[in-house]
């Protein structure tokens, strides 16, 4: 995987390094990551300050990062006349849910694609890479219609099982697993280990980068999906985050601006992921490579 | 499928021989099936299942009231496809009107993501600069985060008197009603040279009942202010995947290069590009099929107004089928989307294998051994 190091400068590179053109092209350099940092930051900067401010304060200062008079009406608001604090229960329930059953099935189906000899083994990993190709869009109709089938929609299970498998999971896990050394293996299984005791006592606790990846994308993106919630429920009660942002947005609550209570909330529904960008960067980066593999 | 599991003996039959020994692998079949069954009954469930029930409910007029699949639905074959190509009416116009947005979407999107993309991971990939891994950060952020709620940031920055239009103000430029102009960006420029109304020979008679002034309409304002977040949420993430291409290129080939005296542009040009072709061809693809997929962000922003110019056909099967109940037709919109995508794929993975430069100037890529 990219592992971004700077690499040992080389005499030519030196060479390169002085000079008036190098100190040109240096300060251009800064100037267009600090220009493009700006752009990619200061929206975040713009959310956070405002969803601070009063409502005309807002709506008349939006580039200014500081209130004139700092106030949490926005907060108070988010939490006394919005569901927030249910769409909250509701998004950590489906995300923690999503998670471990994603983690616990890719792994299996992962080690099963890339280790166990079984009859089927090519054609159902060919189907799992066509699989990641449907467009999840398309899909918003045909799940509906399945999920009313098996009298799921409307109900936690229609939130949380469609999404406790995916393919692309699958296939991050049976890369790792098939960089783990046969040898390892086999010595279990001569010690009379049975093949599920193998994966479990010995191949899993070695995939530990893996399953850190695997837990970052599949928190990211149960945590963030907004889709699915929208043709698997319709009860307000059932509502995850960003269906209820939608809702407090589009809906009937978004009449007028409100704009800090708005900023307030997308704000909150950001920070979970946020944190775990900070702490566990290097897997994102990972994770968004893994595809780079594909090609 | 997960029958076979049941029906599969309980030992492996004689195979040739392989490289590891089969005599403790006896039970692998078994446990093979049982390993990926989890994974086939829901991937099978809400993924293929789900397809050919589509499929099904695409060639009937099914209206939402109890299920598809009894006899009391009407069947009406191909009908909901011809209303969306052949026959006149609202459904054509509306869809003919989705795919035209979502055209000059993609056509805006992709190249510019691509380009800003590379360009960030140039810089970023620079040996002399300090201070990169904060920029990498940074720029891959905004991809982190929920579609919705920056879609919800964004409405405040476009907002009437919001962030983007005090800048412009800043620099003297009054800035548009962001979400409530439809008008089109090329019918704008043309307007600006003095061409207001349509030419009569424009004013009729394009394909798929749209006129050729409305083909030629250019994104809307309101289209441009959804492109720009997508631009601003999607490049962090191809940044990285060229950033991961650029670590691979040799240090000596660039050196090799500058020492035979090509400049800055010809080493991109010839020793850069070339190696980090794959890739160029990945984010494009992954750009192609997502921006035609742009879904949660009309959604939240536009709901396809103003005057239906922000109107995306994913967006439009969606409320053909949960707002007008009309599932057949929804269903039908989604498969030529499906199709628009799998036929824009295929067509790049061809392009790109054609311009596959001929066989001149790679003296110096090494040979690398096929990884297995």
């Amino acid at each position: 995987m990219a592992v971004l190091t700077d690499r040992p400068a080389t005499p030519v590179a030196r060479r390169a390094d002085r000079g008036p053109r190098a100190r040109v092209n240096r300060i251009l350099g800064y100037a267009v990551l600090v220009a493009f940092g700006m752009i990619f930051l200061y929206p975040f900067v713009i959310q956070l300050g405002n969803s601070f401010k009063t409502e005309p304060d807002a709506a008349a200062n939006p580039l200014s990062p500081l209130p004139d008079t700092l106030t949490l009406a926005g907060f108070e608001r988010i939490f006394a006349g919005t569901n927030f604090p249910l769409w909250l229960g509701n998004s950590l329930l489906v995300t923690v849910l999503v998670t471990l059953g994603r983690v616990f099935f890719d792994s299996l189906a992962g080690y099963a694609l890339a280790r166990l000899r079984f009859r089927g083994r090519a054609g159902l990993f060919a189907a799992v890479i066509a699989v990641m190709a449907v467009p999840g869009v398309v899909l918003l109709i045909p799940k509906f219609l399945v999920l009313k089938q098996l009298g799921l929609y409307d109900s936690y299970a229609g939130l949380v099982v469609p999404l406790l498998a995916d393919a692309a999971g699958v296939f991050i896990m049976k890369q790792f697993f098939e960089s783990v050394p046969v040898s390892v293996e086999e010595a279990a299984r001569i010690d009379g280990a049975g093949v599920f005791r193998t994966f479990w006592s010995v191949v899993l606790p070695m995939a530990r980068p893996a399953l850190i990846t695997l837990t970052i994308l599949s928190f990211q993106g149960s945590w963030n999906e907004f889709p699915h919630s929208l043709v698997s429920v319709q009860n307000p009660d059932l509502f995850t985050l960003p269906r209820g942002l939608a809702d407090l947005v589009s809906g009937s609550l978004g009449k007028g601006t409100q704009y800090p209570l708005k900023l307030g909330a997308a704000l909150l529904a950001t920070i979970p992921v946020a944190v775990l960008f900070v702490i566990f960067q290097r897997y994102f980066v990972r994770g968004a490579n893994e595809g780079a593999d594909k090609g | 499928m997960a029958t076979e599991a049941l029906r599969a003996p309980a030992t492996t039959p004689a195979r040739p021989p392989r490289r590891r020994g089969g005599g403790i692998r006896g039970n692998e079949n078994i446990a093979g099936w049982l390993f990926v069954a989890p994974v086939i009954v829901i991937l099978g469930l809400f993924l293929l299942l789900p397809i050919l029930m589509a499929l099904w409910v695409s060639l009937t007029d099914w209206n939402g009231q109890g299920s598809p699949f009894t006899g009391g639905v009407p069947f009406v074959g191909g009908k909901n496809y011809s209303r969306l190509f052949t026959e006149d009416g609202l459904a054509r116009r509306d869809f003919m009107t989705s795919i035209r947005n979502n055209m000059y979407y993609v056509g805006i999107v992709v190249p510019v993501q691509t380009a800003l993309a590379l360009g960030l991971a140039l810089v970023v990939n620079n040996r002399m600069l300090k201070g990169k891994g904060f920029f990498r950060s940074a720029f891959y952020f905004p991809s982190v985060t929920s579609s919705v709620a920056i879609s919800v940031v964004f409405l405040f920055l476009f907002a009437n008197s919001g962030a983007v239009n005090k800048l412009l103000g800043l620099l003297g430029i009054n800035g548009p009603e962001w979400f409530a102009d439809s008008r089109g960006v090329l019918h704008l420029l043309l307007g600006a040279v003095g061409v207001d109304a349509p030419p009569g020979a424009l004013t009729s008679g394009g394909p798929f009942g749209l006129t050729w002034w409305d083909w030629l309409s250019g994104p809307s304002v309101a289209m441009v202010s959804i492109i720009c977040l997508v631009i601003w949420t999607t490049s962090g993430t191809f940044m990285l995947m060229f950033l991961a291409a650029l670590q691979n290129v040799p240090v000596a080939l660039d050196e090799a290069s500058t020492l035979d005296g090509a400049t800055r542009w010809q080493r991109f040009r010839h020793v850069t590009l070339p190696l980090i072709k794959p890739t160029m061809f990945l984010v494009l693809t992954l750009g192609l099929i997502g921006s035609w997929q742009v879904f949660d962000q009309v959604y939240v922003m536009s709901q396809g107004d103003p005057a239906k110019t922000t109107l995306t056909p994913a967006y439009l099967s969606y409320r053909t089928a949960f707002r007008d109940f009309d599932y057949g037709s929804g269903a039908a919109i989604s498969f030529v989307l499906f199709l628009i995508i799998i036929l824009l794929t295929l067509l790049q993975r061809r392009v790109m294998a054609d311009r596959d430069e001929p066989r001149r100037a790679r003296w110096w890529r090494r040979r690398v051994p096929e990884r297995s």
